[in-house]
């Protein structure tokens, strides 16, 4: 039997598709659309990096860092106190989601593993991250507003810990999944109880990964703004407790951003840089530091 | 065996009670921190109940479909603002969702080499990292005027659609609506992009193997296979979209009542009304606000546990 013909059948066309059928134009059509799509995501990127760092960098002086907000109308002041309350309250906010987040990922990675109950807490903690953050500023409001019956750094605290918890617990379980089981296996065999093997083995060894995974909750919380809006609340003075209302820089920025006043409005500006800047560093960085992890 | 136990040797020196104990009290401690972390979800949900009570009693049901909310008159009713809600977050999963999923298979094809995809995958997940506040700022000074003469010459030209009826006076519903299109973009980018590289290579291959192009195999191989990832990742970044605060209460006008269904005119969501009015409210207010909280968290926690439920069956089978 002679072996197919497959050129002669289909005439002079060869396995190259044409670059005038329908089917290449489609292609070409999509593949153009598609760099369009992306160019078009990155231009809100690049424009509010644009607008934020090219309106903020006027105001950004030592004034801006040290001194208090200015009253209405007036030129100069800064945002040394909010700066300080966004200090305050992101400390407190870490105090109490650090322990609790790492704690809780300790139990998912070594002793729940592969069980119920972990895949529950796992679940409910992976829904906890969608409620909304200004929820969780109502829920830290009945908590600690109502019965302390002030706005105070630490309400905005238990807000914004509750907000960091499910990251912390996220990122500190995985770090700790990923050290080698013959860490585990050799401990367990030289006698160590699992609370050694814990501490003194696996948990130093997650360290840097679990420390990436906090840097980065707490660069999110401190530009967050729903949850401190009426649990830290706002003052124009520095802060001499932690249970009087407190200024934060994401408060700052949008109350200033609404203030019809131009000298308000640049340190919203300079406010925003502040807080765009520490966010991207800290991305950065822990891109940077897994990067070389992986490597 | 035991009975003979030689206790000089360290293989079979038995731990003293006291370290068992410790031992597995750490356990027991562990277990208990993370149910109790697993538990605040629902501590949340009954606190934020619990206070909304005397206005759950007051006007039950009726506060969904009531669009009065008078402080003076102690009148609370939500719709306009669940109205809001729903409205900005259709508007930004129109716009979210095309664009979204088109960079998901620019970024997860072989169009670039890696070292300039990978910077790229960066940048987009870079976008929802930025402060929500800052979005707002920036909105304000920059989205607004950019999208107000837009906005006059869709309601002179095309008024007669109910969509643009109203002239826009600065901030509305279609400005937040586009913001919160930016802001959840990376969010179906990102989810959509796992979902198709996840998709196996034979797929792929077979689809080449039959003489498909490029764009034949997307559309009929890897966007069906994706298709439950894809789904999830839309649904959280509609989660997100409905939950998001700060830059929709810049942005929206924050007008309490509706009058139209353009999305030119300027109008409110549960958000923001919460971010509005929180602060200074007091009495029956707290409680209504507290009420619409848990109207927000309810709706959220439905599209969360269904997007959770969602991506989780679509990471088993792959």
């Amino acid at each position: 039997m002679p072996a197919p013909d497959f050129a002669a059948a289909r005439g002079p066309r060869s396995l190259n598709r044409s670059p005038t059928s329908p089917r290449t134009l489609f292609a070409s059509a999509m593949t153009v659309l598609s760099v369009l799509f992306t160019l078009l995501a990155l231009i809100p990127l690049v424009a509010v990096l644009a607008y934020v760092v090219v309106n903020g960098l006027p105001r950004l002086d030592i004034a801006a860092f040290t001194q208090l907000p200015p009253a209405p109308g007036l030129r100069g002041g800064g945002f040394g106190n909010a700066l300080l309350g966004t200090l305050l309250t992101v400390v407190i906010a870490a105090a109490i989601s650090i322990p609790f987040g790492v704690v809780a990922a300790i139990y998912l990675s070594e002793f729940g593993r592969d069980t119920r109950l972990a895949e529950w807490v796992n679940f409910f903690t992976n829904v906890l991250s969608g409620v909304p953050s200004i929820v969780i500023g109502a829920f830290a409001y009945a908590v600690v507003v109502l019965t302390t019956g002030t706005f105070s750094a630490v309400a905005g605290g238990v807000a914004l810990a509750i907000l960091m918890l499910p990251t912390i617990v996220r990122t500190a379980a995985e770090a700790l999944e990923a050290v080698p089981n013959d860490f585990r296996q050799a401990a367990i065999g030289l006698g160590a109880t699992r609370l050694q093997t814990t501490l003194k083995i696996v948990l130093p060894a997650a360290v840097p990964a679990i420390l990436t995974g906090i840097m980065l909750a707490i660069a999110r919380a401190a530009g967050e703004t729903a949850p401190v809006l009426f649990t830290a609340s706002f003052s124009r003075y520095w802060n001499t407790t932690v249970w009087q209302p407190t200024a934060t820089l994401s408060r700052l920025v949008f109350d200033f951003a609404t203030a019809p006043y131009a000298s308000q409005q640049q340190l919203a500006w300079t406010g925003s840089l502040v807080l765009v800047a520490l966010v991207l560093v800290t991305s950065i960085l822990s891109r940077l530091v897994t990067q070389r992890r992986r490597k | 065996m035991a009975s003979t136990t030689d206790h000089s040797s360290p293989m079979n020196r038995k731990r003293s009670a006291a370290t068992r104990l410790i031992d597995d009290g750490f356990v027991w401690g562990t277990t208990a921190i993370a149910i109790a972390v697993g538990l605040l979800l629902a501590v949340i949900a009954l606190q934020v109940g619990e206070d909304a009570l005397p206005a759950i009693q007051k006007f039950g049901l009726g506060f969904l479909v009531s669009n009065r909310w008078s402080v003076i008159d102690g009148e609370f009713g939500a719709l306009t603002q669940i109205y809001g809600t729903l409205v900005t977050s259709f508007i930004a999963l129109l716009i979210a969702v095309p664009i979204g999923v088109g960079v998901a298979i620019f970024l997860s094809e072989d169009f670039l080499p890696p070292r300039i995809k990978q910077p790229i995958v960066f940048l987009v997940e870079l976008l929802a990292a930025i402060p929500s506040v800052v979005y707002g700022l920036w909105g304000i000074f920059v989205l607004i005027p950019f999208l107000s003469p837009i906005g006059i010459w869709l309601n002179a030209n095309l008024g007669w659609i109910p969509l643009f009826s109203t002239a826009p006076a600065g901030p509305g519903i279609y400005a937040a609506g586009l913001v919160l299109a930016i802001m959840i973009l990376p969010i179906i980018a990102a989810i959509s992009r796992d979902a198709m590289v996840a998709v196996p290579a034979e797929l792929r291959q077979a689809a080449y193997g039959l003489g498909a192009t490029r764009w034949e195999t997307i559309f009929q191989i890897l966007l069906p296979a994706g298709f439950s990832g894809i789904a999830g990742g839309v649904m959280l970044a509609l989660g997100r979209a409905m939950g998001e605060t700060m830059a929709v209460t810049m942005l929206i006008g924050n007008s309490n009542t509706i009058d139209s269904f353009s999305i030119l005119s300027q109008g409110s969501t549960v958000s923001s009304l919460l971010a509005n009015q929180f602060a200074e409210a007091g009495g029956l207010q707290v409680s209504a606000l507290m009420y619409a909280a848990l109207v927000l968290f309810g709706l959220t926690l439905v599209v969360n546990v269904l997007a959770e439920i969602v991506v989780r069956r679509f990471s088993l089978k792959l």
